[in-house]
């Protein structure tokens, strides 16, 4: 297709730097957690496995923890931790600490009671027969517990990316974000073969006879903390302010590679999930990040677009796509989809976001209101002509727009609606429209230019920064390439933009990405 | 020397133990016999306070047990039991080297008395680095035995010590443990529910019911003179048998005809009816010959030791 298609090989070769970066945070924040997961795990086996009382609730507790879904874990740590190292390891931490927990309880309640009574005949105290007893008896089931608390850390670690501690989850949610499937695989194929390895090294360990086993007992407590010591090794370059970029952010010509390249911005990067960056950037743990121009936290955090002086963001205007297929199949779909043609402006886009965003109105009602306020809203026909499916991406605005298409379809047409929202990031909502799983969904010309479209990068660069030229020239390469249809763009342009904290741009005096970057170079 | 002074013990509203007082000389080996849940196993529990007891006293050697750390008392205390209770992570030398090893004896000392101990209770020499899993039945119960003995304990606790074992082998090894002279010179409690084995290892057996002593005696008067129903059916079935074991030669010497004066080597008279059937049934010999008292010989057949027998035991139903 074009000449930058690379392989995986090429793309890992490239890579490497990151890739060895990112495995190293991956182990180093797999050990670490497990190393505390195994300090408090195994007191508090030992401390139930005594007083059987407590089992119940510990186990209890345990199990409750294990059942949080991990996003929503590490979203209930920032406001506690924040981002980074700290929240990802004690989410991870939490992961481990049930099938430690109870296999040390199992193991500890499971030995001989004659085994232990001898132990206590012979006139061992009762720390003497924890040590020399118990705990070597119980060992192999609690390796196996250790075994499988390795395996669940190496899977959640992933997810670390999100909160900007690192790891293999860059790679993955980057890739997922950009459709680059050799990032992804960059990503996902180290994550697995390390799950893979260190399971049939704990599993060699676990079934080695008392004699190996007591000698490998005295080496792994420091194999784990060398390995945990993995997680500090890579450092990144010091600089007065911080960014938080998102994956997909630290990917793209449009984004982190162009802000190297065209203004020469040298800063202190972390990955982080768009669903935080905002908040760590109110909270001041991040100074600069990369958002979203009409998003709805930009006016709830008080944060400032800096100036793209030297135009590298593309322009972003919203439009559906829909499948030509689907056209002939609801000849009325077209012509409703564009009843929101021109209707919302960056402002009302920014505002519509902040309700959602901020004042947690749900997008359905927040939808409704801004139909009814533009005389759009119509009662639905409850009519039985078929099902449209609509799809959106995985943050607030895409909702909004999401449920504002099925209330004019239900209200002007007699199709039946299913929306499927949240489907992630670019690659998974346009590959489900590719593979007729949904019928349109809404994306953004830039979107449609560089991520999907990807042509050579010099007539990306000659019309990224007209929105007409790039809006002609996706609606053509879309119909050409994919047989999908453009409809008229809604109105506002949602690009990528720099974002610092009102007060930090005014006391810095920093406006403009050139300004950031002299900022940066003086200090 | 072992004593207990009213010793009582409850588990919830069960009384398992009611008043018991008894005492273990020097060297003697008392048999705490009953079926199960007589409260046999929890008095021998409670001598090295593996079980505390609610009332009364225990005293071993004179000095009561709980002026002890129980820690230091069991080091002191050897302990045979029921399952064997091996470490399954020890080799055969870290087992019979745990007591040792807790009263800080030198590498040297440890060594030197694991190997005099596996060379008396006949363990190969090879067995030393094996795991007990893979030893017989019969060797597990050696070892454990050993790693009771191995610091030489005055008294030793032994619960049910041949439980696990098939019958052909439990006979052989208690007989080989009635012969060694390690165990002679020991203070010995021991639980058990089978009478053969308490008539055979016992010198006093203790018979115990539902947490009380029945009867305290030699067997010979546990047998001869029971005193009650409950002890005379507890020995009803096995009775023969038993009477075969208890009465030696030295009882019927009397009703045996006066000998013809024969040359050779003679057997003692505490030689018991059973083994002295054994011997005149698998040896080719027809007669035995047994110095008594005042050095008076006799020499025994087979039809003249059951007709002494028979004639002793009509005496004794009579008394």
């Amino acid at each position: 297709m074009n000449e930058h298609q690379q392989t995986l090989w090429q793309f890992m070769f490239e890579q490497s730097d990151k890739l060895f970066t990112q495995t190293m945070q991956h182990v180093g924040l797999t050990f670490i957690s497990l190393l505390f997961a195994i300090a408090i795990g195994l007191p508090l086996g030992i401390l139930i496995a005594r007083k059987r009382k407590l089992s119940g609730t510990v186990l209890g507790i345990a199990g409750v923890l294990q059942t949080i879904p991990s996003i929503a874990l590490l979203g209930f740590m920032i406001p506690v931790l924040g981002i980074g190292a700290k929240p990802a390891i004690v989410a991870l931490l939490i992961y481990a600490l049930l099938p430690i927990i109870r296999n040390t309880y199992t193991g500890i309640i499971g030995i001989d009671q004659h085994v232990k009574e001898a132990a206590r005949a012979m006139g061992m105290s009762k720390s003497q027969v924890l040590l020399k007893v118990e705990l070597p008896l119980a060992m192999p089931i609690i390796l196996a517990g250790i075994r499988t608390a390795t395996v669940i850390n190496v899977g959640v670690a992933t997810l670390a990316s999100f909160i900007a501690a690192g790891g293999l989850g860059e790679f993955i949610f980057g890739g997922i974000s950009l459709n680059n499937t050799n990032m992804i695989l960059a990503g996902a194929i180290p994550a697995a073969l390390l799950a893979i390895i260190l399971d049939a090294l704990l599993s060699l360990v676990q079934k080695m006879d008392f004699k190996k086993l007591r000698k490998m007992l005295y080496i792994l407590p420091f194999v784990i903390i060398i390995l945990s010591g993995f997680y500090a090794l890579p450092s990144a370059y010091g600089s007065t302010l911080t960014a938080g970029f998102t994956p997909e952010f630290m990917g793209r010509q449009d984004g982190d590679l162009g802000l190297k390249s065209t203004y020469g911005l040298k800063i202190h990067t972390i990955v982080i999930s768009d669903a935080i960056m905002y908040k760590a950037a109110f909270s001041k743990e991040l100074d600069v990040i990369s958002g979203y121009s009409t998003d709805g936290r930009l006016k709830a955090f008080d944060l400032k677009i800096l100036k793209d002086d030297k135009s590298i963001f593309p322009p972003y205007y919203a439009a559906p796509i829909v499948r030509n297929t689907a056209l002939k199949q609801f000849p009325l779909l077209a012509e409703t989809l564009n009843l929101l043609a021109g209707k919302i402006t960056d402002s009302v886009m920014t505002d519509l976001n902040y309700r959602t965003d901020y004042l947690h109105q749900t997008p359905e009602r927040v939808a409704k209101d801004f139909l009814i306020s533009n005389g759009l809203y119509k009662a639905p026909n409850n009519g039985h002509k078929g099902m449209v499916r609509i799809g959106s991406k995985i943050f607030g605005e895409q909702y909004i727009l999401a449920e504002m298409y099925s209330m004019l379809i239900k209200g002007n047409t007699d199709y039946e609606v299913s929306t499927k929202t949240g489907l992630g990031g670019t690659k998974i909502c346009f590959d489900a429209l590719m593979n007729d799983q949904i019928d349109f969904y809404p994306e953004y010309t830039g979107t449609g230019l560089l991520v999907l479209l990807q042509p050579d990068p010099k007539i990306a660069k000659e019309m990224a920064h007209d929105k007409d030229k790039t809006y002609d020239y996706v609606y053509t390469e879309f119909e050409k390439k994919f047989k999908i249809k453009w409809l008229k763009p809604i109105g506002f342009n949602n690009s990528y933009a720099l974002m610092m904290r009102q007060k930090q741009s005014k006391d810095l005096n920093v406006n403009t990405i050139t300004d950031l970057k002299n900022y940066l170079d003086k200090n | 020397m072992i004593e207990l002074k009213e010793v009582s013990k409850k588990f919830g509203d069960t009384q398992a133990v009611n008043l018991v007082s008894f005492k273990v000389d020097e060297k003697e080996t008392l048999v705490l016999l009953g079926t199960s849940g007589c409260g046999k196993t929890t008095t021998l529990k409670m001598i090295n306070r593996l079980i505390e007891p609610d009332e009364g006293q225990i005293l071993i050697n004179g000095e009561a047990i709980t002026n002890q750390d129980p820690d230091t008392l069991r080091t002191g205390v050897g302990y045979v039991m029921q399952n064997i209770g091996l470490f399954p992570h020890y080799t055969v030398a870290e087992n019979i080297a745990v007591v040792p090893k807790l009263l800080k004896w030198d590498k040297e000392k440890i060594k030197t008395r694991t190997q005099e101990l596996i060379k008396k209770l006949h363990l190969p020499e090879n067995s030393l680095s094996m795991f007990p899993h893979e030893l017989s039945g019969g060797q597990q119960q050696r070892v454990g035995l050993a790693r009771a003995l191995v610091a030489d304990p005055a008294v030793l606790l032994m619960d049910e010590p041949f439980g696990a074992l098939d019958n052909v082998t439990r006979t052989s090894i208690q007989k080989e443990f009635k012969g060694l002279e390690e165990l002679k010179r020991k203070t010995i409690a021991m639980v058990t529910h089978d009478v053969q084995e308490a008539f055979e290892l016992a010198d006093r057996i203790c018979l115990m019911d539902r947490g009380k002593i029945i009867q305290i005696g030699t067997p010979k008067e546990l047998l001869y003179r029971p005193i009650n129903d409950f002890a005379r059916k507890f020995l009803a079935g096995q009775r023969l048998a038993l009477e075969f074991k208890v009465v030696n030669l030295q009882d019927i010497w009397s009703y045996l005809p006066k000998g013809t004066l024969q040359d050779g080597k003679s057997l003692s008279d505490d030689l018991n009816i059973w083994d002295a059937m054994e011997l005149l049934r698998s040896s080719d010999r027809s007669q035995l010959l047994v110095s008594g008292a005042n050095n008076e010989r006799k020499s025994v057949n087979f039809e003249q030791l059951t007709k002494g027998f028979n004639e002793f035991q009509n005496t004794q139903a009579h008394e």
